[in-house]
């Protein structure tokens, strides 16, 4: 099947620093699929590049065969792609009812949804009406991940979303993204290994700006003389 | 709240907040205030006047702390919409001659009303104009935005002595308007209870539409979080130019209220307010318009009070408002954007 996103040889600058040399990447239709990298390696940048957050100097990218390496930002959203980022952007001074909305294309909740929303995140349904500052840090990246899930998208973007989180917390959120990896694409950058492990299908290591390795997950995750070629160098192989 | 751990001043602020907070420092300085001024009268009379300006004020300032919330811009030129404003106010309540001087009551107010609707349209399309020629190249640079608009202020300002001359121009004030009724020994002045009134409409208007309406939730998001509102699919630069011509148009009906309060306006009319409105702004917190307001009313009360006490003082004891709450809440008294 052709893939949902494809990354063809991206260069990103921020600033006057080359940060992503070339990366290209497929993200097949449909489950999760991970990025791993450690810290700087340019996972955060390759969302955002994604995203139209930075653009791309050079490359294409390329979602249902569709070049949106030049489209504005919200244009790239409007053709099906939510992000999850790497702080949540959450609106704190709004209710959690208002973060929700706001991800919604007419303001309008789908019950049947929010319904199911609230049966993976109890807490969503519990501070419906409170503001989102006074949610704690898991309860946080539970509503970004809802607000991402509020409508059906083609593809969702996540950064690090067990950043913080307790072990508890981590195994409801390998249930929830399983359910929601059914109806969707999820294109997940994490550094817990475990937690990608148990997620994801297809696996991309980026190091210094490039790909240096893809492939499936299965493969990595067995392959102890690939995991330390790609792994050793900083991810907590919990 | 009742976490005994919690330091002293942590328990004391918890239950300060929980009991209106901050909303009561109007209450509290005008308590000091009456101390000190010893006279009811007077310091009644001070106290309508000084809510009158801050309210005056505060149509000034809502708008430039939207900007500078929303669109992250340092508008310098805001107090040119000021100026415009109390201009064009002042030019069509003496083309409306005997409207506004007659003794029909009911045509006085059409006729104030329709020089500030003639004002604040103009500021919203002067706002238009302005951001699209002035601001937009400049987004995300501070420092060229303080350049660009201080020059464009210092045209705009040039301007209006080109059209209307460097001498002072007299405001007719409506007849109706004119003068003050007593009220429990108090002289109270109307235009200043019909000044009070038309901020207090507007900030329920703009407090509606925040609250209540999708825009006002994208406004108060992108205040927040300007790139999460782009990645939830919006288009934050029709925001921008939208909220831009609101703060502009605010600016000039502000201007027009002033004219008329003032009674004899020049071209510096928009500057000599820019300190207390960019004080304003900061106190009251960026971005938010309930801070504005409370903002606002304090430094309008403040500057009343302070010059009947201390004349001298009046423009630096709001200075020393400004120091003390920034060192007390440096994100300001009622901040957009939580943390
Ligand atoms: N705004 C910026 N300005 C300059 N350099 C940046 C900026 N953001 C990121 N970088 C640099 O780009 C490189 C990649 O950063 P990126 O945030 O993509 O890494 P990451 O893989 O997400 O790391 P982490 O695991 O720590 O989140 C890093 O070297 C970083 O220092
Ligand atoms: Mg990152």
């Amino acid at each position: 099947m052709a893939p949902v996103l494809r990354l063809e040889d991206v260069h990103t600058d921020i600033g006057q620093y080359q940060i992503l040399h070339g990366v290209s990447l497929d993200v097949p239709e449909g489950g999760v699929h991970v990025i791993l990298g450690r810290n700087g390696a340019g996972k955060t940048t390759t969302l955002r590049t994604i995203m139209g957050l930075w653009k791309a100097r050079r490359g294409a990218i390329l979602f249902r065969g569709e070049n949106i390496s030049r489209l504005p930002t919200p244009d790239i959203a409007q053709r099906g792609i939510a992000f999850v980022p790497e702080n949540m952007g959450i609106f704190g001074g709004l209710t959690v009812e208002e973060n929700m909305r706001l991800a919604t294309k007419d303001g309008r909740f789908d019950a049947e949804r929010l319904a199911r929303i609230h049966d993976i995140f109890p807490a969503i349904g519990q501070f419906w009406n409170k503001p989102a500052h006074a949610l704690s840090g898991g309860q946080k990246q539970m509503l970004a991940v809802s607000r991402a899930i509020v409508e059906r998208r083609e593809l969702i973007l996540i950064d690090e979303p067990t950043k913080g989180l307790a072990p508890s917390i981590i195994r409801n959120m390998i249930a929830a993204f399983r359910e929601i990896a059914e109806e969707t694409t999820i294109l997940l950058v994490e550094q817990n290994f475990h937690f990608a492990k148990a997620l994801g299908q297809t696996v991309a290591v980026i190091d210094d700006g490039g790909i240096v390795h893809r492939g499936a997950m299965a493969e990595l995750a067995t392959d102890v003389t690939l995991q330390s070629r790609f792994l050793s160098l900083s991810l907590e192989a919990h | 709240m009742t976490d005994t751990n919690a330091s002293f001043p942590a328990r004391v602020t918890a239950g300060f907040d929980r009991f209106g907070g901050v909303l009561w420092l109007p209450v509290l300085l005008a308590i000091v205030a009456l101390l000190l001024i010893g006279q009811p009268s007077t310091w009644a009379t001070l106290t309508i006047a000084g809510l009158a300006m801050g309210m005056m004020i505060f149509l000034m300032a809502s708008g430039l702390s939207l900007i500078f919330g929303l669109m992250d811009v340092l508008n310098f030129g805001h107090s040119a919409f000021v100026t415009a404003g109390a201009f064009i106010g002042a030019t069509v309540l003496a083309w409306l001659g005997f409207w506004v001087t007659g003794s029909n009551p009911a045509l006085n107010v059409m006729g104030l009303l329709i020089a500030i609707t003639v004002a604040t349209v103009f500021g919203a399309l002067a706002g238009w104009f302005f951001e699209r020629v002035v601001i937009r190249p400049v987004y995300q640079d501070h420092l060229r935005q303080i350049l660009i608009t201080v020059g464009a202020l210092i045209v705009a300002e040039e301007l209006v002595l080109l059209v209307w001359g460097g001498a002072p121009i007299p405001v007719p004030r409506p007849a109706a308007l004119t003068g003050s009724f007593v009220l429990g020994g108090v002289s109270v002045e109307i235009y200043r209870i019909f000044a009070f009134l038309l901020g207090l409409a507007v900030y329920i208007a703009m407090y509606l539409v925040l609250n209540r309406t999708r825009l006002g939730l994208l406004i108060r998001a992108g205040v927040e979080n300007r790139e999460m509102v782009e990645a939830l699919g919006f288009r934050i630069d029709r925001l921008f130019i939208l909220v831009f011509m609101a703060g502009s148009a605010l600016a000039a009906m502000g201007g027009a209220m002033w004219a008329g309060y003032q009674g004899l306006i020049t071209a510096a009319i928009g500057s000599e307010m820019m300190i207390l409105v960019f004080i304003v702004v900061i106190i009251g917190g960026l971005g938010s318009i309930q801070g504005s307001l409370l903002g606002a009313i304090l430094v309008g009360l403040m500057a009343n009070y302070v010059a009947f006490l201390m004349p001298k003082m009046a423009l630096a004891s709001n200075m020393l408002l400004m120091m003390t709450i920034l060192l007390w809440r440096p994100y300001g008294l009622l901040p957009a954007v939580k943390r």
